[in-house]
């Protein structure tokens, strides 16, 4: 498994000889803010910004002394240090010194940036320890299902339509008027479609027109369902025909892994 | 059919199952019994399963229940099974996967401003394990595709559903007192 090492390859010139290193599990710019604060046991409320700059710098300077291609991203990095020391230097400018209030630490939105990804960082350590829980425990392997066990019919073209028909004309006996179109396109409804599918691996067919608002939302769901088929994204099942139709995930059983 | 016929009938289909079973499919089975009952039927099976001292336990995992063993005694499982312990994501592809899942649905340009950093071989990663899918186009200049977490990402890391992640705030750790 690849890792995001520092010199993610942005220059993509040093063909071979690209060190890939991993500076001790920091790995882009805001991770060695964080370990900065952290050894120097440092406010993060009140950043010595100077300090913090120079030992920055520092780093960069080691990692370029090795040779490693530094991304973009530190370099950008090193150049919001600068311009925020600089802004601390200024002294503070006497119109806005009237509404104190108002004149905003330059350190802010670096100080929150740094608060959002340690959390992240925090989350991920979450998730590193479930899967390691999840490392540990076994279910029943997958064993060979009979293809009788999933004997289903695919559905056809005409299967297909009769089913709409079915579904735009109970949709009429319910909605006599029709109010003003919510505009609706196909892509929305792809999207919808496979939100659902996240969560669920088989969907019955009628189940995505009970809600439509206007006979459009129908016929949108029903070409969005059409498109999925084409992508073999979902394919279509019955029990037997004439049956309710099942939207299920990916390829038809037998070409699956 | 009683509750106490059907929950040996329910611990012998969880024992077979290959992915969590979930309500919808026990019902398709028993179409006679409502939703309740299967429910029901199915808390009193883990209440019970689980609170004997065995090697194996019925877990809450996307939206079904599973019969794992218990990780306390992976040591000797594996041992037996002559496997090592399968590949762990990268950091890096935690980290990532930490934004989408508590950023979702998101685009890879939101990504990277959070975590600061390039993060498309992460979620290249990420798209192949299927922990995470597309889920749709952001409606801005230029349509960036929109990437959440999928089913197969509440297996992988033993959750019930997302509501069982903790909130971010949770992770705030240097923030001290709020000022």
């Amino acid at each position: 498994m690849t890792t995001e090492g520092v010199p993610a390859s942005e220059t993509g010139a040093g063909d071979s000889l690209t060190l890939t290193l991993r500076l001790e599990g920091f790995e882009g710019p805001l991770d060695l803010l964080l370990h900065l604060i952290k050894r120097e046991e440092i406010d993060i409320w009140n950043i010595p910004i100077a300090q913090i700059t120079e030992q920055y710098l520092q780093y960069l300077q080691v990692m370029k002394d090795l040779n490693i291609n530094l991304a973009g991203e530190w370099l950008v990095m090193a150049a919001t240090l600068i311009y925020i020391k600089s802004r601390m230097l200024l002294p503070p400018d006497p119109a806005g010194a009237a509404q104190e209030e108002l004149v905003e630490d330059p350190r802010t939105e670096l100080v929150y940036q740094l608060l959002e990804h340690q959390k992240f960082k925090n989350a991920a350590q979450m998730l590193y320890t479930r899967q390691e829980v999840e490392n540990a425990v076994w279910n029943n392997p997958p064993r060979e299902v009979m293809e009788e066990a999933r004997e289903v019919v695919a559905v056809t073209l005409f299967g297909l339509l009769r089913a709409f028909h079915e579904i735009v004309k109970r949709f009429e006996e319910r909605h006599v008027l029709q109010v003003d179109q919510e505009e609706i396109s196909i892509e929305e409804k792809i999207a919808d479609i496979r939100r659902l599918l996240l969560v669920r691996d088989t969907i019955l067919f009628s189940s995505f027109f009970t809600e439509a608002p206007a006979k459009q939302h129908l016929i949108a769901t029903f070409l969005a369902i059409l498109e999925l088929v084409r992508l073999r994204e979902i394919w279509l099942y019955q029990k037997a025909n004439f049956q309710e139709i099942h939207i299920s995930k990916g390829k038809p059983s037998g070409e699956t892994a | 059919m009683d509750i106490n016929e059907l929950q040996p009938i329910l611990e012998a289909i969880i024992y077979v199952a290959e992915d969590p079973v979930n309500p919808e499919q026990l019902k398709e089975i028993f179409p006679d019994e409502s939703y309740e009952t299967i429910e029901t039927a199915l808390r009193k099976l883990m209440d019970e399963f689980n609170s004997r001292p065995g090697g194996m336990v019925i877990r809450e995992i996307a939206g079904g229940v599973r019969m794992t063993t218990r990780p306390e005694y992976h040591e000797h499982v594996r041992a037996y099974l002559k496997t090592k312990p399968g590949a762990r994501l990268s950091m890096a592809a935690l980290e990532t996967l930490a934004v989408i899942a508590y950023r979702q649905p998101v685009t890879l340009a939101e990504i990277l401003a959070i975590r600061g950093k390039k993060s498309s071989t992460a979620l290249k990663t990420l798209l192949e394990k299927k922990l995470v899918a597309i889920v749709g186009r952001k409606h801005v200049v230029g349509r960036p595709i929109l990437y959440g977490t999928s089913r197969e990402f509440l297996v992988h890391f033993g959750l019930k559903d997302l509501s069982e992640l903790p909130t971010l705030e949770e992770f705030a750790e240097l923030a001290g007192e709020q000022h």
